[in-house]
């Protein structure tokens, strides 16, 4: 092993970090200067027979991922239309958003005109952002005649402070083309995502889920039910006005009748 | 009291003689002689399947665990009596008790030697077939008294699963009934005594009586006495990963060792029969063809044999023991054990003893096979799903037993039997 | 949330959901057969768990019965649920990393390496070599410890009881290198965001290969029990039955979908850590029922042997840990990385709002959505098969709840 200095086995520091690492800060992006600034805090020299992570030939420049350096931004500036998976990104991967284009976004945007509301790449993911109304239809789109079989995931990320917090977040894969596509749209407080049960049979218990964490309705769901919670909770605790304290306050006040310490 | 003691001379059980002290002495001995076997069974049971699935097994209690099963017949008799709210008390009462009787009278009529038995009834088959069948009545009582789902279902599986190879279980019996008329003077009988007389007679145990159907049929009685006592693979009526514990769930503590007691009970039976009816009962082996004195001389001493290897590989135990001051009292007991072991050896070579010791050890040495498979059957075979079972049961073993049945049956007629 | 869902809903242009919600019932229908139903039979409800023997851990499964006859099953979970994506709000990327291994806790280095994976592709960093080939070690030896509990407990289910104990006298050995790696045998926290935190103690190899060559004959003694034994093939062969398209609409991913003919592994699809440089197959079943999805972990097995043969030898010299910030912020952004884990596919959708903490933690677990298709499987036969279908799912209620 080359890490034979018992020092760096030391599992509490465990990657001595070169302080040539500054080259980094003119990266545009600030969390980058925020992560190389943590960097030049003091650090353990390295051992002398190791060479830095980023200069070690054994982490090899052919390899297709971007690897611990980020590009340059002109080089990340072309994506790849219908670029493959997230695991076997030709194309640099870089921290930005880049919008996508391919045949797939030009044919739902011939469909659907403003329902597609953005198609973007983000690290190499595609994803849609859909107008909530269309939801429905582009995800029935994507199942009949797009061969996007597969749901993988229905969950929901819960912004409070935009003016339709829910956004409903649909993770497809297609087994022929290899391609994993997110459909994202948003819902507000009252409004009900469509349940797309009748095109995967798997969203049942994965928007049941959503309900129950979220408090998102799916219409058209055949057991819109709690599923992991029992039916009497109160409260969707994924969202982000559900705090973990007052929770725990409030049980310990009615269950043990004393106030909690928390 | 010199009449009393005479008895041991007589050729006859002593219900047929109606000799009700002796009688009441061998019910006695039977009892206890089965509790104590269900108890060996027990820490045998644990001891040969852990090592089968590389572990020790007990080891605490007692030296290698030696102890275990008492301790346990102790912790069930204190510990609390549960009865469900819902349940039908005195039908929850009653099961196990029905249950213990059925595989306790079945022992009446089994011949642990030419007079080694309580009594000889000359419908003995017929009474064993009847007693035993009887036992489902308390397991369905048991699971019906519950008021519980689990209970419910394992009852119902059992009573099916007991019809059904009732059936396949009577066809092998009465093959082997039908053989008992090969002998010269062509008296066939339902006595279990005249049975194994009639396998000495016939100078051949029914097993190899016109093979492969003597063996055939005993080959189904063997499959279906195991589905009969509710064991591995057919413990249906008790899967413990289906039915949590079948349809005695809802027993704890007294109520419950009661059904245990009565499983290894029945076991212990159905494998006497079997041995009374294919394997020559108390008969020595190879009794005709390794015979004369010098034989009989030779055979006589494994009784005494037995004990001594066990005394040895007791002692071995204890001489292995750690040296730890920890392991001073077990060591002791191991050793006390195989005293008592190697003192049974000595006492079993007195001339008296040692003759009449015969037929009950070889008995009790073929019964004890079957304990072992099983045992064996228990570590190996996967569990049959019931319609399987059921399959097995209707579509295998009851044509074969027919069939077996006709080919005994006709062959004679023919003059053809071998 | 208001009552009135149409009202709710009226202004929404959905095309035609209505007829498709029908179509989904219709299909959803109990096979309809005519000899099937029973008009005139009391049924039983039978509530299976959550305390059960077989339902491995707190699930409670409520079947519908007529006789031993499943009608319907539903079941209830959520007993152990902790509210793990809450917790991962409330905590750091690196606070949130041990958590991940208490989900499906007989495979915990795979759900770290899913988690360390998902954070250091949202942090657009790679860990370096060396850490990728301990990465796939440690979860290919995983996968192994994984799949042999899950035969133990199988063979219980269907009541063979030995393989239990021989599967778990193997995997002993697997988590006692686990042990002399991390110190930890079940919760391992093997892997740190970047990399690994610790390098492979001295013999690590010769431990591998060692395992490797001893568990070989091991796992044909398990075949000798079971593949033919002829109580095991009446027990499984056509039971719980899922074809290929409805293992696809159920969203069934690992063994299970594989077994119904679908040759779909996330390691040769998607490769991420080092699994592109090694060679294995993906074994496929045909038939989708207990038995093959029982031959197809067998074989994933020989497989993993295959991967850790390969990759043990050829461990690179260098850092283990990849440049890495002390106060992890990844950019505003979301990401979504999935692994191939012992029970499928494992995934990870994180969104980051450019702070210390997560702002939402999806995990995508297999054992949940391969649970639900349980009732599709087991619907038409009889009590002792649900066990056996339970079991051959390989659930772990801890990934299940969450």
């Amino acid at each position: 092993m080359a890490n034979d200095n018992p020092q760096d086995k030391d599992h509490l520091n465990p990657h001595p970090e070169k302080p040539g690492e500054a080259q980094r800060t003119g990266q545009s992006d600030p969390t980058l200067e925020q992560w190389t600034g943590a960097t030049s805090a003091p650090q353990p020299a390295p051992p002398a027979g190791q060479p830095p992570a980023e200069a070690s030939p054994s982490l090899p420049a052919s390899d297709k991922k971007a690897g611990a350096t980020p590009l340059k931004p002109e080089e990340a500036a072309t994506p790849k239309p219908a670029a493959q998976g997230h695991a076997a990104p030709a194309k640099p991967a870089g921290p930005a958003i880049q919008p996508w284009s391919g045949e797939i976004v030009e044919r739902l945007q011939a469909r659907f005109g403003s329902g597609i509301r953005g198609a973007n790449t983000y690290l190499g993911q595609n994803y849609f952002v859909v107008d909530p109304s269309v939801a429905y239809q582009v995800l029935a789109l994507m199942h009949d005649e797009e061969e996007f079989d597969y749901l993988v995931d229905v969950t929901a990320v819960h912004y409070p402070d935009r003016e339709q917090p829910f956004e409903v977040v649909w993770i497809l894969y297609s087994f022929s083309r290899n391609q994993r596509v997110r459909v994202k749209a948003s819902y507000g407080e009252n409004q009900a995502a469509p349940s797309v049960v009748s095109l995967w049979v798997t969203a049942n218990w994965l928007e049941r889920e959503v309900f129950d964490m979220f408090g998102v309705r799916f219409d058209g769901h055949p057991d819109m039910r709690r599923i992991l919670l029992p039916e009497e909770w109160q409260g969707h605790p994924l969202r982000k006005d559900y705090g973990i304290i007052q929770q725990d306050q409030q049980w310990v006040k009615i269950n043990l009748g004393i106030e909690s310490g928390q | 009291m010199q009449q009393f003691l005479n008895y041991l001379n007589s050729t006859q059980t002593p219900g047929e003689t109606g000799n009700f002290a002796w009688a009441t002495i061998y019910i006695l001995i039977i009892f206890g002689g089965i509790s104590v076997a269900v108890i060996a069974m027990n820490w045998l049971e644990r001891k040969v399947l852990a090592h089968m699935q590389v572990r020790l097994g007990p080891m605490r209690v007692g030296p290698h665990g030696l102890l275990q099963p008492i301790a346990d017949a102790l912790k069930l008799l204190i510990k609390e009596d549960i009865m469900p709210a819902e349940a039908d008390r005195l039908m929850f009462w009653m099961a196990p008790v029905i249950v213990v009787i059925t595989a306790f009278t079945v022992f009446i009529v089994i011949p642990f030697g030419p007079t080694h038995a309580v009594t000889d009834m000359n419908i003995g088959v017929l009474f064993m077939l009847g007693v035993s069948s009887l036992g489902v009545l308390g397991i369905i009582m048991a699971g019906w008294a519950s008021n519980s789902h689990y209970p419910l279902l394992g009852a119902l599986r059992s009573s099916s699963q007991m019809v059904s190879y009732e059936i396949a279980m009577g066809m092998a019996v009465i093959s082997a009934i039908l053989m008992t008329t090969l002998t010269a003077d062509g008296a066939g009988t339902l006595s279990m005594i005249q049975i194994v007389q009639a396998q000495d007679k016939q100078q051949m145990w029914f097993l190899f009586r016109m093979f492969p159907f003597g063996f055939l049929a005993f080959f189904i009685f063997a499959i279906a006495m195991v589905a009969e006592t509710n064991r591995a693979p057919f413990d249906l009526p008790e899967a413990e990963s289906e039915l949590v514990a079948g349809f005695h769930t809802e027993y704890s503590g007294f109520r419950w060792s009661l059904f245990f007691l009565a499983e290894y009970a029945a076991m212990l039976a159905v494998s006497s029969i079997a041995v009374t009816l294919w394997m020559g009962g108390w008969m020595r082996p190879f009794s005709h063809w390794l015979a004369g004195d010098t034989w009989d001389a030779f055979f006589s001493f494994f009784p005494a044999a037995t004990f001594f290897l066990l005394f040895v590989v007791a002692l071995a135990g204890t001489v292995r023991m750690p040296k730890h001051a920890a392991f001073k009292i077990q060591k002791a007991g191991l050793g006390a054990f195989a005293l008592v072991l190697g003192g049974i050896g000595v006492l079993l070579l007195i001339p008296p003893v040692k003759d009449r010791i015969q037929d009950i050890y070889w008995f009790v040495a073929k019964v004890s096979v079957f304990m072992y498979a099983y045992i064996w059957y228990r570590g190996t075979f996967p569990r049959y799903r019931f319609d399987q079972l059921m399959k097995l049961g209707w579509k295998v073993m009851i044509p074969v037993g027919i069939a077996v049945l006709i080919v005994v049956a006709a062959a004679p007629a023919f003059n053809f039997v071998w | 949330m208001a009552d009135d869902t149409k009202s709710r809903t009226a202004h929404l242009d959905l095309d035609t959901p209505e007829s498709q919600i029908e179509t989904y019932m219709h299909r959803r229908a109990a096979p309809a057969r005519e000899e099937e139903t029973y008009l005139d039979a009391n049924e039983l409800v039978l509530n299976m768990g959550p305390q059960h023997p077989s339902t491995h851990g707190v699930l409670r499964v409520i079947l519908k019965l007529d006789g031993e006859k499943v009608l319907g099953t539903e079941c209830i979970i959520g007993y152990l649920h902790r509210g793990v994506e809450k917790i991962a709000e409330n905590r750091t990327y690196t606070m949130f990393n041990p958590y991940v291994d208490r989900m499906d806790y007989v495979a915990a280095v795979s759900n770290g390496l899913g988690y360390c994976e998902a954070v250091e592709k949202l942090l657009n960093i790679e860990a370096p070599p060396r850490a990728q080939y301990i990465r796939v070690i440690l979860a290919e030896l995983n996968r192994l410890a994984s799949h042999m509990l899950w035969l133990g407990t199988h063979a219980l289910d269907i009541g063979a009881i030995t393989p239990l104990f021989y599967t778990f006298r193997d995997r002993e050995e697997i988590l006692k290198i686990f042990e002399k790696y991390c110190g930890a045998r079940l919760t391992t926290h093997a892997f740190r965001i970047g990399g690994c935190q610790y390098e492979t103690y001295e013999g690590f190899e010769q431990d591998v290969i060692k395992f490797c060559k001893f568990v070989r004959p091991k796992i044909d003694e398990y075949e000798t029990l079971l593949t033919t034994n002829r109580i095991w093939v009446e027990r499984t062969r056509g039971v719980g039955v899922i074809s290929a398209a409805d293992a696809i609409d159920f969203g069934v991913t690992g063994p299970v979908l594989r077994a119904s003919g679908v040759k779909w592994d996330l390691r040769k699809a998607q490769p991420y850590a080092a699994y592109k440089n090694f060679e294995f197959d993906i074994p496929i079943g045909q038939n989708g029922d207990t038995y093959d999805r029982y031959i197809v972990r067998i074989a994933e097995m020989h497989q993993s042997l295959r991967i850790i043969e390969q990759a043990v030898g050829a461990i690179p010299e260098g850092p283990i840990m990849g440049k890495v910030p002390k106060v992890m912020k990844p950019p505003v952004g979301e990401i979504y990385h999935s692994i191939e884990a012992p029970k499928g596919e494992l995934g990870y959708f994180i969104v980051s709002d450019g702070s210390t903490q997560p702002y939402r933690v999806r995990v995508r677990p297999p054992s949940f959505v391969n649970l639900q298709a349980l009732d599709k499987m087991v619907r038409g036969a009889l009590v002792a098969d649900v066990v056996a279908v339970i079991g051959t799912i390989d659930i772990v209620l801890g990934e299940v709840d969450r």
